[in-house]
């Protein structure tokens, strides 16, 4: 076990500089800088501004000189938010993704479990129906419209809750922008909970379980359960990652002060280190989470062997 | 000797059983699936509506009607009686002119406008100008050309899903949206098929070390943040509709690729493959003609997940302001836009979305239907 963590945190390396390196040249190659705003700046003061943050020298020395300062862990500062280095925005946003996006994960983990079961259990049945017809409804419409709806029906028509911000953090301001974060993925772990459980109460130890005249209960959370978990745990990682490094769509109805916002502003301001910042982030987390679900996996599945 | 004559020499074979081919099986399976027959016949319905629509109604997508410019959906016609005065009154002061006498009968209006001094004939374009009018005609002319007694059509316009806060009809747009989505999707699911299909059968049939590389560049590509990668790829080419389709495909063409490698992976141990190779075709032929047609069953049944996938993502897209551009739209602009104006206006919002989620339910209820006609294991 031990080994397999170390192969596979070593195998992370070169993923990452893969990953470097493809977004760098690709942020480098698209058409315009971070300083062409919309009125030229005088030539003197681009040229200086593109001499201090190294733009003036050839794109080899400063992809070198960006490798050489990533490995130390300095990300450079940023071109568009003056005065801020890259992980000081980063360590500041982080904290409200994470907690905005765990309480999501959470809900969203546990509510398609809890419903993705019911409907397996009541398979045909309406309740079975409604369910999956929700969970339907919950992939297919965008959280650009249930974030809106969200605030309009309680925070506007009902007046229960805070349209948008963090405030201090507490669970009011909190639950709108979770339940519009958590609801798709709600709905996907919904849809594959269900069908794995279904073909997972066909099987012959579910029967023999039953047979013995264990408690329908047992049945199903100690022995269906487990192997029905495991498509739900590998789609865990992308989800989790997707989740705790913030939504730019959801960060930015509810002004959330988080990260997800700085992917799309860094890539349509050309602020490069701030997109290459995000994108060594977000590898990070896809990284990391895949291979704790790895992990998981092999406890849950013990014909998973990691050696 | 024994006589054989008592036994009849024909054998009557016994009533012809007709063998049902898995496909033929399928199709029956999917048949049967009143949910994903009922989403065939929308998705229909709604792509009829989208492309033949823009033949049937009158207004263009780009034209403005600055007389009804936030006007509720509703199935009367306008204008409505009771405002036409007001128009008319409006009209004739922008025509200088002093409206003596205003009548509407059915479809025709009549008027009777005076000035002091003798009026322009050609001042009837004013009231063509107004969206209400049309036609106007002179009838008479009193007093030296300073009263002029006109006629005219009075034009009847029907918004059946209201109008945008620039006038336009929303039925037009929200057609135009349908086309867009609906082109974008399939074309963008047509290019990541294309991609990931010919990518993962060659990685899958070649196996070993090219296998090995292929596989690990597709690790790589999961861990870039692919909206990342959208948003840069729409950056760098510009905003134009060819090339939203081809990012988009470019990035949903992972998981394609991935399935078709497994299938391949099975494939590649069959018989007819071993004939193949031993009849000397190159590994590009079998690829071709073997593997590729072989992996067509998991692969429809994912496209019907890409093609939503693809339309949720151009939407994204728009909300980000970067899909499609004026006076252009899609679905997605559509609902961004009215999710903006949800409280005023919560028409602008309705329309586009119900059109939205109803083809992403059907679509989904096809996906659903086709993995369970081709794959009946689990049912």
């Amino acid at each position: 076990m031990f080994h397999f963590v170390l192969r596979r945190l070593a195998s992370a390396v070169p993923t990452l500089f893969i990953v470097v390196t493809l977004s760098f040249f690709l942020m480098r190659f698209a058409p315009g800088g971070p300083f062409n705003l919309e009125r030229p700046l005088p030539p003197a003061t681009m040229e200086n501004l593109m001499k201090a943050y190294h733009l003036d020298q050839p794109l080899w020395n400063q992809y070198l000189q960006y490798l050489k300062n990533a490995v130390t862990g300095d990300f450079g500062p940023s071109y568009i938010y003056k005065d801020n280095t890259i992980a000081e925005l980063i360590g500041k946003g982080l904290p409200y993704s994470i907690t905005l996006g765990s309480y999501a994960l959470l809900l969203a983990l546990f509510g398609g479990v809890i419903i993705g079961t019911i409907a397996a259990l009541r398979q045909n049945s309406f309740l079975d129906f409604l369910i999956m017809s929700i969970a339907t409804v919950g992939v297919t419409v965008p959280n650009f419209v249930v974030g809106p709806v969200l605030t309009l029906v309680f925070a506007v028509l009902l007046s229960l809750l805070p349209a948008g911000g963090w405030g201090d953090g507490s669970w009011r301001f909190l639950i709108l922008p979770m339940i519009a974060l958590a609801l798709p993925q709600l709905a996907v772990f919904a849809r594959l909970t269900r069908g794995s459980m279904i073909e997972g109460l066909h099987t012959d130890h579910i029967r023999t379980a039953r047979a013995y005249g264990l408690p329908p209960r047992v049945v199903v959370i100690t022995h269906a359960m487990r192997g029905a978990l495991l498509p739900v745990v590998s789609y865990l990682a992308p989800c989790a990652a997707a989740l705790l490094t913030g939504s730019a769509v959801v960060e930015s109805i509810f002004t959330i002060p988080g990260v997800g916002r700085y992917f799309v502003l860094g890539a349509i301001n050309r602020d490069y280190t701030l997109v290459m910042g995000t994108v060594v982030l977000v590898a990070i987390f896809v990284i990391v989470f895949n291979l704790l679900v790895d992990i998981l996996y092999g406890l849950l599945d013990p014909r998973v062997r990691h050696d | 000797m024994t006589d054989l004559s008592g036994i009849p020499t024909t054998i009557i074979p016994p009533e012809e059983s007709k063998g049902r081919s898995l496909f033929q099986l399928a199709v029956i399976r999917f048949r049967r699936n009143y949910a994903a027959m009922a989403g065939c016949v929308v998705l229909l319905l709604i792509t009829l509506f989208s492309f033949f629509g823009p033949y049937v109604i009158s207004h263009k997508y780009d034209e403005v009607f600055p007389s009804y410019v936030n006007v509720p959906p509703s199935l009367e016609a306008l204008p409505r009686a009771d405002t036409l005065d007001g128009v008319m009154k409006g009209v004739a002061d922008r025509a200088r002119v002093e409206l003596r006498e205003f009548a509407v009968d059915g479809n025709t209006f009549t008027a009777t406008i005076h000035a002091d001094k003798a009026i322009d004939p050609r001042s009837t374009r004013y009231f063509d100008r107004a969206n209400e009018f049309d036609n106007t005609q002179v009838t008479a002319t009193e007093e030296d050309g300073k009263t002029l007694k006109l006629t005219g059509d009075v034009k009847r316009e029907y918004f059946l899903f209201g109008t945008d806060q620039n006038g336009r009809d929303l039925m037009a747009r929200v057609m135009l949206g349908g086309q867009i989505s609906l082109t974008i999707g399939c074309l963008a699911s047509l290019v990541s098929l294309f991609i990931g299909v010919i990518y993962g059968a060659i990685s899958g049939y070649l196996g070993g070390r090219v296998d090995n590389v292929m596989m690990r560049l597709i690790e790589i590509l999961y861990s870039l943040p692919f909206v990342f990668l959208v948003v840069v790829l729409v950056v760098f080419f510009g905003r134009s509709f060819i090339l939203i389709f081809l990012v988009i495909g470019a990035v949903e063409w992972l998981d394609m690729a991935r399935i078709v490698r497994g299938q391949t992976l099975a494939l590649k141990r069959r018989e007819f493959i071993g004939a193949a190779q031993a009849l000397g075709l190159t590994d590009w032929q079998i690829i071709r003609r073997h593997i590729i047609p072989n992996t067509i069953g998991p692969v429809v049944i994912f496209v019907t997940v890409v093609v939503p996938k693809v339309i949720l993502l151009e939407s994204f897209l728009s909300f980000l302001g970067l899909g499609v551009q004026e006076p252009l739209t899609s679905w997605g602009a559509l609902i961004s836009a009215g999710a903006d104006k949800m409280q005023s206006s919560p028409w602008y919002l309705i329309f586009p979305a119900i059109f939205f989620v109803v083809t992403l339910f059907s679509l989904n209820f096809i996906g659903d239907g086709l993995r369970d006609a081709l794959d009946p294991k689990d049912r």
